[in-house]
């Protein structure tokens, strides 16, 4: 199994270098493409080249027919009778998708007495809720969990099953994924439905957020994903009609002592959700002392918003850690986002990109903060935030 | 563990520094070239843990790791800091595998080298951030787990109490062996390689096999690229498409421009 290139046919243009995901091309002295070793005949490159130049030896992988599973599903998350906000963000991405393949939208909600939540994933996009109802569901575990979702999943067969990338989905989606025998994507920050072969398009950062991945699953149903909190959009629909459907669930004892819970101890101190704010002024390496983030919280008082921070600030003690917003902290998506001396990393701009209107303030023009942003003011921002501040009051 | 020691099986891999890895400006590939290959640090915390449990309650620490050839280096690393032997499997047919297909292969090394007690990783690992791995060996070993583990607090008899990170805080539970654990950074402060270890490990001292897929048992089709059921079909570099209005100029100026659009779009 290899691919190699014709160098006769080869022109030297480089596009098949940007299109390999495996960085296994580069460009030799002799201006001609060449494959290095660590290809994995992925055949990315060979649609790239325009002059088919590049051959392979690879016979296409067939594709099962899939045209009996149908449905986006997402699993709802619960705790002590409350949904997760993730739960209602992915049904706004599921009922987009579902819209989009003329399907229909479901909710999976595992729990103890959850039924009065039915009515909230309806009114999020959900046309039939699936209630696995059974007193040993009340809390988390991961067996048990895995147990009582596989059958339903096995008998109606979605096409698509979206899970929260919460601690407790990022412990139960891959167990489940083994367990139906399909592939996984974790943390996608982007879905979407392919045109032509309508399947699922994971998108995801990679290498620690240096560059996006786009990911399918052509092989196996349900293509399942896994989405970080804070990145889809709810999307409300009140009034709408749903389906409650409860389904018995048998759990066997020698399964509960699996994972035997011995005592759940609260995190101390007040929990900050970053993801609830409408509004969240960050700061980053620019702000240079705690005394500048002081500032910060001065400017978030007067319009009501949240104070945040990048790696760098977090690590300078400037601000604490459960305020880190990145690949590496929380990923938020507020109306209104003022980064303040943050260069924009990509490794930031992952954990914001998505927020409604994006304000950056830095004295260097060319930082890639202002390339995403909608309003920019090039400057110092010991000047620019407190008459900011000033100017709002 | 009474009467028999323990048996723990350590899964490391060596990842890129990717807080080193630069885009081709021109291109927009991955600049792979000089880039340092290190222990995934998770995992350098997975390899402390299975030392200090067999410090306390005796046993042995078997390191097992997937990759190319220098993937030795991290295997050869964790034997210097206490493992004591080490596998690594290797083999062309691996490349391009996704969780599925990483999952299989090392299941399938985990039974081969006799199962074990205690299975311990990394939560995850800093190139790819899918935290997958750990689960699905769980899962295909058909073993009790534990993701995120920050404290290990005993073995009692045939069952291990541990602390996971959970959306309340954490959570202290206890599973019955065989079991597997993912672990965080907070778990423990990993101490450093020896030397004379290091040497061992290099000079052959120390033992380290190398499986490739017939080892195994593994048909090509069911490894790697060809055994996986995700496909990266593209990569790019993140961009937005916002196009953005930059004020200068005096900061009063700027601000007040600033302040006209935040007002125009009701966000203030």
């Amino acid at each position: 199994m290899s691919t190699w290139i014709d160098s006769e046919k080869c022109n030297g243009c480089g596009r098949c270098l940007k299109t390999c995901p495996y960085g296994a091309i580069e460009m030799g002295s002799d201006d001609k493409a060449r494959i290095l070793d660590n290809c994995v005949s992925c055949g990315a490159c060979l649609e790239s080249c325009r002059q088919g130049a590049i051959l392979t030896d690879v016979q296409p992988r067939s594709i099962p027919d899939f045209s009996r599973h149908r449905d986006v599903w997402v699993i709802a998350e619960q705790q002590h009778g409350e949904l997760h906000p993730v739960t209602l963000e992915l049904l706004g991405k599921a009922r987009e998708l579902a819209d989009i393949l003329g399907q229909t939208v479901a909710a999976l909600l595992p729990g103890d007495d959850s039924a009065s939540l039915a009515e909230t994933l309806v009114n999020h996009g959900a046309d039939r809720v699936f209630l696995l109802r059974h007193p040993d569901l009340r809390d988390y575990r991961t067996v048990v969990y895995t147990d009582a979702i596989e059958p339903v999943v096995r008998e109606h067969r979605p096409a698509i099953l979206l899970i929260g990338a919460t601690l407790q989905g990022r412990d139960l989606a891959p167990r489940l994924a083994r367990r139906l025998q399909t592939g996984l994507t974790a943390d996608c920050t982007e879905l979407s439905i392919d045109e032509d072969e309508k399947i699922l398009l994971q998108t995801r950062p990679a290498f620690g957020g240096n560059v996006m991945a786009t990911i399918a699953c052509r092989y196996s149903r349900p293509q399942m994903a896994t989405v970080r909190p804070g990145v889809m959009a709810p999307v409300c629909l009140p009034g709408r009609d749903g389906v409650v459907v409860e389904i018995p669930v048998a759990v066997s004892p020698d399964r509960l002592q699996a994972e035997d819970v011995i005592e759940t101890i609260r995190a101390a101190g007040k929990k900050i959700s970053l993801q609830a704010a409408r509004a969240i002024v960050a700061g980053g390496r620019g702000m240079g002392s705690a005394a500048a983030f002081a500032e910060l919280e001065k400017l978030a008082a007067v319009i009501g918003a949240e104070v945040a921070g990048t790696r760098i600030a977090v690590e300078n003690d400037w601000i604490a850690a459960e305020r880190q917003v990145g690949q590496t902290g929380q990923t938020v998506r507020p109306e209104l986002y003022i980064a303040c001396g943050i260069s924009g990393a990509v490794q930031h701009r992952a954990g914001m990109m998505n927020s409604r209107y994006i304000i950056a303030v830095n004295k260097d023009p060319n930082a890639p903060i202002f390339k995403i942003a909608d309003w920019g003011i090039v400057g110092d921002v010991h000047q620019v935030i407190p008459e900011l501040t000033a100017q709002l009051q | 563990m009474t009467g028999k020691k323990m048996r723990i099986i350590v899964l490391v891999k060596q990842v890129p520094d990717t807080t080193e890895i630069k885009l081709n400006p021109k291109t927009g590939s991955l600049e792979r070239e000089g880039v340092k290959s290190i222990l995934n640090p998770d995992d350098r915390h997975a390899v402390e843990a299975g030392i200090r449990l067999k410090e306390e309650y005796g046993g042995t620490v078997t390191v097992l790791s997937m990759g190319p050839e220098q993937a030795i280096d991290v295997v050869s690393e964790a034997l210097g800091m206490g493992g004591d032997a080490g596998v690594l499997l290797t083999d062309r047919v691996f490349a391009g595998a996704d969780t599925w297909a990483t999952s299989t292969t090392l299941g399938l090394a985990i039974r081969k080298i006799g199962s074990g007690d205690l299975i311990i990783c990394g939560r995850q690992a800093i190139d790819g951030d899918t935290a997958q791995i750990g689960p699905q060996v769980a899962e295909m070993l058909n073993l009790n787990q534990a993701t995120s583990v920050c404290n290990i607090h005993a073995v009692e008899g045939k069952k291990i109490i541990v602390s996971q990170r959970c959306e309340e805080g954490f959570k202290k539970v206890r599973l019955p062996l065989p079991a597997l654990l993912t672990v965080t950074d907070e778990l423990n402060e990993p101490r450093y390689p020896l030397v004379s270890s290091l040497l061992d490990a290099c000079s052959g001292s120390l033992p380290i096999q190398c499986w490739n897929a017939a080892d195994l048992g593994l048909q090509a089709s069911q490894a790697g690229l060809e055994g996986s059921l995700t496909q990266v079909i593209k990569t790019f570099s993140p961009k937005s498409g916002r196009d953005g209005e930059l004020f200068s100029g005096d900061a009063k100026t700027a601000v007040a421009n600033l302040v006209e659009r935040l007002r125009s779009h009701q966000l203030v």
